[in-house]
């Protein structure tokens, strides 16, 4: 597998590793935005074998996670609606909302299919023309290309019974939310490359420059995501603070172009709320108001809809490395994996539920000798 | 030993299993829902000394002999799919379960399920299938019966099978009997059953030859009774949940720890592409022709050696070993030399979005 197996080769991975080590003169705090950047750090235990010389800190880039209860509970009502096939990835089936999950729902008789892309929901929209067929739009700048493509086409071809449940979320935000607390802790970040395929990297020039942070533009395989971090570190010694670009086989500066112009015809921004950390103001996308038709929230009459989160879950300051996840009074307790209050215990890859196994772990082993 | 300041942590996305009124998909995923569904459901009513033990078949004694029985019921969809069909699969997982007993098969009975509509020449391919699976493994299918039930109740064909098998003295795997210092084998690639059903099945547009493992594994526990008797420690075929679920219950049975090697786990290149694209992990795929032993280190070679006298088990290989730390948690060492651990899945493995 070209541009895949050479990213991965373990030998070059212990280099970059050994390269790191050498060159931090101090634990760096980096932040790594993306969840599927988390996805790798974890899967091959990247941790362990950085610890000393760089902390990671896992950004807030799951869209899993993040995806705020309120809108976890709409999908739920749609889902539950006999008139309606909802149709989502498949990761989103298992997310709790405040009382049960998609896959609970389907239990009861509601219909819910996992599909791999918002076409194949406007497809089965075609081919069920007596059924409201609503795809639940989640996920950052990466997936909203093909959301609004989704869309687009349905206005084309007149498909009255397709429409999204919206929860889109952009990065840039995010970052100068996180960046901007008086308490913040991280000193460089890894971006997240699919988002930057699309949407280039000129947003986050101004960022590295006011909060004076390194960031790297990062793929998503080992050998990518250790030279992310070396790059970062290289920065860091040198008192440099740039946007870089280490996944230059997939990202230019402008982005895709036609995927950014898509993305803007259709979405505009609006304020969103993100799973344990609040709204946070002009940091989602929305369909613009000639695309209301196709919002499954007006068609359905679901604005209205207001959830709170767990006031318990202090997931914003976890997220900001303020708060290590065992310091939180509720962890263990009230909130664990099977029982979630925040989006960090929601995924293995939220800091919460990593720590929630490191404490498995460390409980399972022979005392230390 | 030094104390780690960074641990292993779980891949997977441990996310809640709230209290629910109802079955759901997720309760047949062989996860910690199938767990939780026979313990809270079935055991308080059903429970006995030898359901208690929870093996892939029962071991009772009858008139003086020790008898191997299982039960499997199959429900796949499509009933066809590349490397057999829902007949040969029905015989191969009721034999194998008796044969991971340590037992030989001697006979098997059958039920089916029928959904009226259902067309004869397809009826007929899934029975000459088991006809032929069963004669390959030299156990006839003696008794059995037939239920008709109306369009829309049933998915075309369910197929429930039983087997007996009798059990030898000298050679007594059970998952109970891992030790620490044993090494965890496998007969085989891995993955390739729960990928060909993936890739043929309706809705998944994926373009691939990936063909099912479905095969008896008779023949390679003979030759494992053969050559180390007593010394098989436990036997496994992965079928649901894949590697992962089926380690982790012997890791709990046994009260030990595991740990894998990442890099010498036999992923076909093609399953490893698919489940890329797909966004799975190889080893929660189910299997249906390979096999999980544990035999002390020392005798890995041999043990190999007679798995590998038989074409089913031409590649079998160790990939890891049992270890007394940390019991209970199968951990994973990668290629680079980090570690993850494997946990058992909360219900069926979902597609990731990222």
């Amino acid at each position: 597998m070209k541009y895949l197996s050479e990213y991965r080769d373990a030998g070059v991975a212990r280099g970059l590793i050994a390269r790191v080590r050498a060159r931090a003169t101090r634990p760096w705090v980096l932040m790594e935005v993306c969840g599927g950047q988390t996805h790798t750090i974890v899967k091959q235990g990247l941790l362990e074998l950085l610890d000393g010389a760089v902390e990671m800190i896992h950004g807030p880039g799951c869209p899993v996670c993040v995806t705020p209860l309120e809108q976890i509970d709409k999908a739920l009502r749609l889902a539950a609606d006999p008139r309606v096939i909802f149709t989502s990835f498949g990761d989103m089936l298992r997310v709790p909302g405040s009382e049960c999950d998609l896959l609970q729902v389907r239990a009861r008789g509601g219909e819910v299919r996992v599909v791999y892309s918002p076409l194949d929901a406007l497809e089965l929209a075609v081919r069920h023309p007596d059924r409201q067929v609503v795809f639940f739009a989640v996920g950052f700048e990466t997936t909203a290309p093909a959301n609004a493509m989704a869309v687009w086409r349905a206005r084309e071809l007149g498909v009255g019974n397709f429409s999204i449940l919206v929860s889109h979320v952009t990065v840039p935000p995010a970052m100068t939310a996180l960046l901007s607390a008086s308490d913040n802790r991280v000193q460089g970040f890894l971006a997240a490359g699919h988002v930057c395929t699309v949407m280039g990297w000129t947003e986050y020039e101004p960022i590295a420059a006011r909060y004076r942070v390194p960031i790297v533009v990062t793929g998503f395989e080992p050998v990518d995501i250790l030279e992310g971090i070396w790059m970062a570190v290289c920065q860091l010694e040198e008192g440099r603070h740039e946007v870089e670009n280490q996944y230059v086989r997939s990202v230019r500066r402008e982005g895709t172009v036609p995927a950014r112009d898509l993305v803007s015809k259709v979405f505009q921004l609006v304020d969103r709320k993100w799973r344990g950390i609040g709204e946070i103001p002009q940091s989602g996308l929305g369909l613009r108001e000639e695309f209301a038709d196709f919002d499954a929230e007006y068609r359905f009459g679901l604005t209205a809809i207001q959830v709170e989160e767990s006031p318990e879950c202090r997931a914003g300051d976890v997220l900001r490395g303020q708060l290590k996840p065992f310091q939180c009074p509720a962890f263990g307790e009230r909130c664990t994996p099977d029982h979630p209050l925040g989006a960090p215990m929601v995924s293995s890859e939220g800091a919460c539920a990593a720590y929630h196994n490191y404490g498995r772990f460390r409980q399972a082993r022979p005392a230390e000798v | 030993m030094a104390k780690r300041a960074v641990a292993p942590a779980p891949l997977t996305c441990p996310v809640p299993s709230i209290a629910s009124d109802r079955v759901q998909l997720g309760h047949g995923s062989g996860g910690k829902m199938s767990a939780a569904l026979l313990r809270e459901r079935f055991l308080p009513h059903l429970g006995n000394p030898v359901l208690a033990r929870l093996g892939d078949a029962a071991v009772v004694t009858i008139a003086g002999c020790e008898i191997a029985i299982s039960t499997d019921t199959f429900v796949v969809s499509p009933l066809e799919f590349p490397g057999g069909n829902i007949g040969s699969l029905a015989v191969h997982g009721t034999l194998n379960d008796v044969a991971m007993m340590g037992a030989r098969p001697l006979y098997l009975t059958a039920g089916f399920v029928l959904e009226e509509g259902l067309p004869f020449d397809l009826l007929d391919r899934v029975v000459r299938a088991m006809a032929a699976s069963a004669s390959a493994a030299g156990v006839p299918l003696v008794t059995g019966d037939t239920k008709v039930v109306e369009r829309g109740k049933a998915d075309g064909l369910f197929v429930n099978t039983t087997g007996v098998g009798l059990l030898d003295d000298a050679f007594r795997p059970g998952p109970d009997r891992a030790r620490a210092g044993d090494a965890v084998l496998v007969s085989g690639p891995i993955g390739r059953h729960g990928m060909a059903i993936m890739a043929a099945r309706e809705g998944i547009a994926f373009e691939s030859q990936i063909e099912s493992d479905s095969a008896a594994l008779v023949p390679l526990v003979e030759r494992l009774r053969l050559s180390l008797g007593r010394e098989v420690h436990c036997l496994r075929d992965p079928t649901r949940g894949g590697m992962a679920s089926a380690l982790n219950e012997i890791a709990a049975a046994s009260r030990v720890g595991m740990q894998l090697e990442e890099a010498a786990l036999p992923v076909p290149a093609d399953v490893g592409a698919a489940c890329e694209m797909l966004g799975l992990d190889p080893l929660y795929v189910a299997n249906e022709g390979v096999l999980v032993a544990f035999v002390p280190e020392a005798l890995a070679p041999a043990a190999l050696a007679s798995l590998r006298s038989h074409p089913l088990g031409e590649s079998a290989v160790q990939v890891g070993r049992v270890v007394a730390d940390h019991p209970n948690l199968v951990v994973l060492r990668t290629a680079i030399g980090g570690t993850r651990i494997v946990d058992l899945l909360p219900g069926d493995q979902l597609p990731r979005i990222c």
